[in-house]
C-alpha cells in the first residue's frame, strides 16, 4: 500500500490545519509584497525608458516619510507574523495530558517504535484516529529527525538524550514518515509510514500478533533486577531519594539549583548519576551507562511515570 | 590593427605593469591580486558546478541510477563547501572590492598590500586541501558537519576537509582587516563617509562581520578536528559533550556568513542601478543605516536555523522575532533599489539587467525567509526543498547574479576593452530564467515535505525535480556563455574609453585598465556620490558595435 501523496494545504493533523491557515496568510503577504514590487519595477522601467517623453523633473532622493512609512508597515505586519506563529508554535510544546506515549528509538537508518503495551513496529507507526499521541524519542547514533510532512510536524532525535512531538491525527490513511536530518550513507532511505486507523480498528491491531509484555511491567522488573528497589523503595534503610511522585515534580539540588524530574532528568540520573545530585543526598549511586540499553531505559522510565499508581 | 588599438596597448596600466609569472605571483597590486583570486574563484565555481550538475542529473528519477548514496553524499558536501567557502565567501570582496575600493574612495593601494597578497596565497592553499580532500575521496557530512555524525560515524575525510576550510577562512579574515583599515585610513581629501559609494559600505559592513564571526568558525572546527583526533567529548554525548553545542557555534558563523555574502551584491546593486537609471540612487542614507542594522541583527539570528534542533522554545521564539527585524532593513534595500527608478532614463543593458534580476531573485529569497522565520511553519519547512530553495535564491539569485553584474558593468575598466553586449544580455536572460525554473520547483517540493540531501526520493516528487533539473540546464548554459565572452573580450575585445557609462565614481576618472598606481594625476575630484541626473544617457549603448572587437 503506498502513503498519501502530499499536499500543501490539506494536512492530516489537528495542529497541521493551524500551521496551513498560517502558510497561507503568509503567502497572500508575501505573494502581494513581491508582485507589488516587481509590477513597480516593471512600470518604472517602461514609463522611464531612455528616451521617453515623460516628466522627470526633481527626481527625489529622499522622501522622510514614504521611507518610514515602508520601514514602519512591514514592521507592523511581521510583528503581527511572529505573534501569530508563535501562538501556534507554543502549542507543539504542550501535548494534552491524555496523550498516549509511544517510544521511538532511530538508528542508523531505521525506526524502531515501541507501544505502551510492548507492541513494537519497525519503519511503521501505527496510530489511532483523532487520539492525541506523544513521541519520546531518542537515537542510538547520529542525530535524526523525525518528520510527518502530512502532519506538519518535525523534530531532530538526538542521541543520549530525549526529545518529545506530539499529534493528533484528523485523517485516516497511510502517510509518509521521513528523516529530515542528513544521518549518512543511506539517510534517503530512512523513511516509513504512519498508519492513521480508526480508534475501534486500533484497539484490534494493538492486541493482536505477538505482545511482550507491556512497559511498565518490563520496567518494574528492571527495577527489581538491577537493585535500585534496595535503595529506592520507601522502606530501604539506604538514603536515597524516593521515587513516588517523583515524575513530573521539581527537585532541588545539591547546588542550589532546581530541575524538573522528566524524562531527560530520569536518564541522566540513572546513567550520569553525579551530573545532577538531588539536594540532602549523598552521591553515592553507581552509574549504569553501559548495563542499560535504550528499550530498558524506555521500560524503566514508563515504569517511574506510573510510580504512584504502581505503589499506592 | 585600429588606432585606437595600438593607443590602448601601448599606454602603461596595471597589465602591463610586467608579463613574467613573478610579476603576477609577488605582486602586490590590489588590482592584479584582484585578477588572480578571480581566476581562482571561477575555477572552483566550475568545480562546485560541476558537482551540482551530477546531482541535478541523479534527481532526475526517483530510484538511484547515476550515483550510488556514498557518492551522492559527497558530491552535495563538495558542492556545498566548495561554493561557500570557496567562491561565494571571496567572490564580490575578493576579486571586484579588491580591485574597486581603493579606486572608489582615490587611494593608490590597500593599507596592507602584503597581507593582501598573503591572504591569496592562504586561500590556496586552503583550496589545496580542499582537493586533496576530493581526490582522497571526499567528505560525505553536509557543508554544515553536523557532530556527532562529523565526529563519531563519518568514515570520509573530515579532517582533510575540516583543514581547508579552518585555512581559508584566514583568507577572508586578511581580505576583512585590509579593507576596514583601508576605508578608514586611506580615503582621498573629500571623501567623507558619507559620499562613500554604497559599494564601499557594504564592503566595509561585510569586513567587519568576517573579522568578527570568522574566528568563531576557526575555533569549531578545531574542536572538531580535536574530537575526532583525540575522542575528548566536546560535542559527543557519549563522553559528555553536547551535539546542539555545535550547531550554536556553527550557525553563529554560519548565518552571519549569509550577509557576508548578500551584502556585496547589495553593494553591487547600489551602483549599477543609478548608473542606468542615470539618477541619483535614492534614500542613500537610509541605504547605509540598513547595511549596518543588517550586520548588527545578523549576528543575533543564528538559532533559527535550530528550531527543531531541540533548543528551548523561548530560544526559537526569541530567534524568530529577530529573524523578522533583519527582514526590515533588506526590505528597505529593495524599496529604495525599486523608488531608483523612479523618474530615471533606464537604459536595460546588461549590467543592469543582471541588477534588476538581482532585485527580483533577492526579493523572492527574502520574503520566502519569512515563512522559514516563522516558528510555526518552520517546523515544516526546515530541512526540506523549501530552504534549499530559499537560500540559493539569495546566495545564487542574489550574490551570483550581482557578481556577474559587477563583472560586465566594471569588465571595461578591469581588462580595458569592451564585451559583446549582445552575448550578455543572452546570458543575463538564461541565468534569470534557467535559475527560476530550478529554483522556484523547489520551494513547492519543500512545501510537499522533500526533504533535502537525499539521494533517491518518492515518486510523487518527479515531476518538479524534472523541471528544477532542465532549469540547472539552461542556467549551466547561461554561466559558460560569460566565461566564454568575457575572457574573448579580455584578448581580442574592443577597447574601452575611461568611462563607457558614463558612470559617477572615482574609479571611473581614471583610465581603462587603470594605472599601477590607480591615478594619473594625484588626486582625483571628490564630489556627492551618485551625481547622475544631468539626463544624460548612458553611453555604450549605440556608441559601439554590440558584437565587440571587429579588427
Amino acid at each position: 500500500m503506498n502513503e498519501q501523496p502530499e499536499t500543501v494545504f490539506h494536512s492530516a493533523s489537528a495542529l497541521g490545519a493551524q500551521v496551513d491557515t498560517l502558510f497561507l496568510a503568509l503567502l497572500g503577504i508575501t505573494g502581494t509584497a513581491a508582485l507589488a514590487v516587481a509590477a513597480t519595477v516593471v512600470a518604472f522601467t517602461i514609463r522611464y525608458r531612455a528616451g521617453s517623453k515623460v516628466n522627470r523633473n526633481d527626481p527625489p532622493v529622499r522622501a522622510p516619510w514614504v521611507e518610514v512609512s515602508w520601514t514602519v508597515l512591514p514592521l507592523l505586519i511581521f510583528m503581527g507574523v511572529f505573534a501569530w506563529s508563535s501562538a501556534v508554535f507554543s502549542q507543539f510544546y504542550r501535548a494534552p495530558s491524555n496523550a498516549v506515549r509511544i517510544h521511538v528509538l532511530a538508528k542508523q537508518w531505521m525506526w524502531k517504535l515501541e507501544h505502551a503495551n510492548g507492541k513494537r513496529e519497525i519503519d511503521e507507526l501505527h496510530v489511532p484516529l483523532g487520539v492525541p499521541i506523544e513521541l519520546t524519542m531518542t537515537s542510538e547514533d547520529a542525530i535524526h529527525s523525525f518528520y510527518i510532512p502530512a502532519f506538519r510536524v518535525k523534530q531532530d532525535v538526538l542521541p543520549a538524550r530525549y526529545t518529545s512531538l506530539w499529534f493528533t491525527a484528523t485523517r485516516v490513511g497511510r502517510f509518509n514518515l521521513f528523516c529530515a536530518e542528513f544521518c549518512g550513507t543511506d539517510h534517503s532511505r530512512m523513511h516509513g509510514a504512519v498508519v492513521v486507523m480508526p480508534p475501534a480498528q486500533f484497539a484490534q491491531w494493538l492486541a493482536s500478533g505477538p505482545i511482550e509484555p507491556d512497559l511498565v511491567t518490563r520496567g518494574a522488573r528492571i527495577y527489581r533486577d538491577y537493585g535500585c528497589s534496595g535503595c529506592h523503595e520507601p522502606k530501604s534503610t539506604v538514603h536515597a531519594p524516593g521515587l513516588i511522585d517523583l515524575y513530573g515534580s521539581v527537585v532541588h539540588l545539591s547546588d542550589g539549583a532546581t530541575a524538573v524530574a522528566d524524562d531527560n532528568y530520569l536518564r541522566d540520573s540513572i546513567l550520569l548519576p553525579k551530573k545532577q545530585v538531588p539536594a540532602g543526598f549523598e552521591p553515592t549511586m553507581p552509574s549504569f551507562q553501559g548495563q542499560l540499553d535504550e528499550d530498558d531505559l524506555a521500560a524503566l522510565l514508563a515504569y517511574l511515570r506510573s510510580m504512584p499508581g504502581a505503589t499506592r | 590593427m585600429s588606432t585606437d588599438e595600438s593607443k590602448v596597448l601601448d599606454r602603461p596600466s596595471y597589465l602591463r605593469d610586467g608579463y613574467t609569472l613573478r610579476s603576477w605571483l609577488l605582486t602586490r597590486d590590489h588590482k592584479r591580486i584582484a585578477l588572480l583570486y578571480m581566476f581562482s574563484i571561477t575555477g572552483f565555481f566550475f568545480l562546485g558546478g560541476a558537482a551540482a550538475t551530477i546531482i541535478r542529473i541523479e534527481l532526475m528519477t526517483p530510484g538511484a541510477d547515476l550515483v550510488d548514496a556514498r557518492t551522492y553524499n559527497e558530491l552535495f558536501t563538495a558542492h556545498g563547501v566548495i561554493m561557500v567557502w570557496f567562491f561565494l565567501i571571496p567572490s564580490i570582496p575578493a576579486t571586484l572590492g579588491n580591485f574597486l575600493i581603493p579606486l572608489m574612495i582615490g587611494a593608490q593601494e590597500v593599507a596592507f598590500p602584503r597581507l593582501n597578497l598573503a591572504s591569496w596565497y592562504v586561500y590556496t592553499l586552503g583550496g589545496i586541501f580542499v582537493l586533496i580532500t576530493l581526490i582522497a575521496g571526499g567528505v560525505d557530512t553536509g557543508w554544515t558537519f553536523y557532530t556527532p555524525f562529523s565526529t563519531l560515524f563519518s568514515n570520509s575525510n573530515v579532517v582533510l576537509a575540516v583543514v581547508g576550510v579552518f585555512i581559508v577562512g584566514f583568507s577572508s579574515i586578511f581580505t576583512g582587516l585590509n579593507f576596514i583599515v583601508t576605508v578608514h585610513r586611506l580615503r582621498a581629501p573629500g571623501m567623507t563617509w558619507f559620499r562613500l559609494p554604497l559599494f564601499v559600505w557594504a564592503n566595509y559592513a561585510t569586513s567587519l562581520i568576517v573579522v568578527l564571526a570568522t574566528p568563531v568558525l576557526a575555533m569549531t572546527l578545531v574542536l572538531i578536528a580535536f574530537e575526532r583526533i583525540t575522542h575528548v567529548g566536546i560535542f559527543d554525548p557519549s563522553l559528555g559533550g553536547d551535539p546542539i553545542f555545535f550547531q550554536h557555534l556553527f550557525w553563529f558563523y554560519s548565518h552571519p556568513a549569509v550577509y557576508i555574502m548578500v551584502l556585496p551584491a547589495m553593494g553591487v546593486a547600489s551602483e549599477i542601478i543609478p548608473c542606468f537609471a542615470r539618477r541619483p540612487v535614492f534614500g542613500y542614507r537610509a541605504m547605509t543605516y540598513a547595511i549596518m542594522a543588517i550586520a548588527v541583527i545578523g549576528f543575533l539570528v543564528w538559532g533559527h536555523h535550530m528550531f527543531v534542533s531541540g533548543q528551548s522554545m523561548y530560544a526559537s521564539i526569541v530567534f524568530s522575532l529577530l529573524s523578522f527585524l533583519v527582514a526590515i532593513p533588506s526590505a528597505v534595500k529593495v524599496f529604495n533599489w525599486t523608488a531608483t527608478l523612479y523618474k530615471g532614463s533606464i537604459a536595460l543593458s546588461s549590467p543592469m539587467l543582471y541588477a534588476l534580476g538581482f532585485v527580483g531573485l533577492f526579493t523572492i529569497g527574502g520574503l520566502t525567509g519569512l515563512f522559514l522565520a516563522a516558528t510555526a511553519v518552520d517546523v515544516h519547512l526546515t530541512d526540506t526543498y523549501f530552504v534549499v530553495a530559499h537560500f540559493h535564491y539569495i546566495m545564487v539569485g542574489g550574490t551570483v547574479m550581482a557578481y556577474l553584474g559587477g563583472l560586465h558593468f566594471w569588465w571595461p575598466k578591469i581588462v580595458g576593452r569592451m564585451y559583446p553586449e549582445t552575448w550578455a544580455r543572452i546570458a543575463a536572460v538564461s541565468i534569470f530564467v534557467g535559475f527560476n525554473l530550478t529554483f522556484f520547483p523547489q520551494y513547492i517540493l519543500g512545501s510537499l515535505g522533500m526533504p533535502r540531501r537525499y539521494h533517491t526520493y518518492a515518486p510523487q516528487y518527479q515531476l518538479l525535480n524534472d523541471f528544477s533539473s532542465l532549469g540547472a540546464g539552461v542556467m549551466a548554459i547561461g554561466y559558460v556563455l560569460p566565461l566564454a565572452y568575457l575572457l574573448y573580450a579580455m584578448l581580442r575585445g574592443q577597447p574601452a574609453p575611461p568611462n563607457p557609462w558614463n558612470a559617477a565614481g572615482l574609479e571611473w576618472q581614471t583610465s581603462s585598465p587603470p594605472p599601477q598606481q590607480n591615478f594619473d594625476r594625484t588626486t582625483p575630484a571628490v564630489g556627492e556620490p551618485y551625481d547622475y541626473g544631468r539626463s544624460t544617457p548612458a553611453q555604450g549603448q549605440g556608441a559601439r558595435t554590440p558584437e565587440g572587437a571587429q579588427s
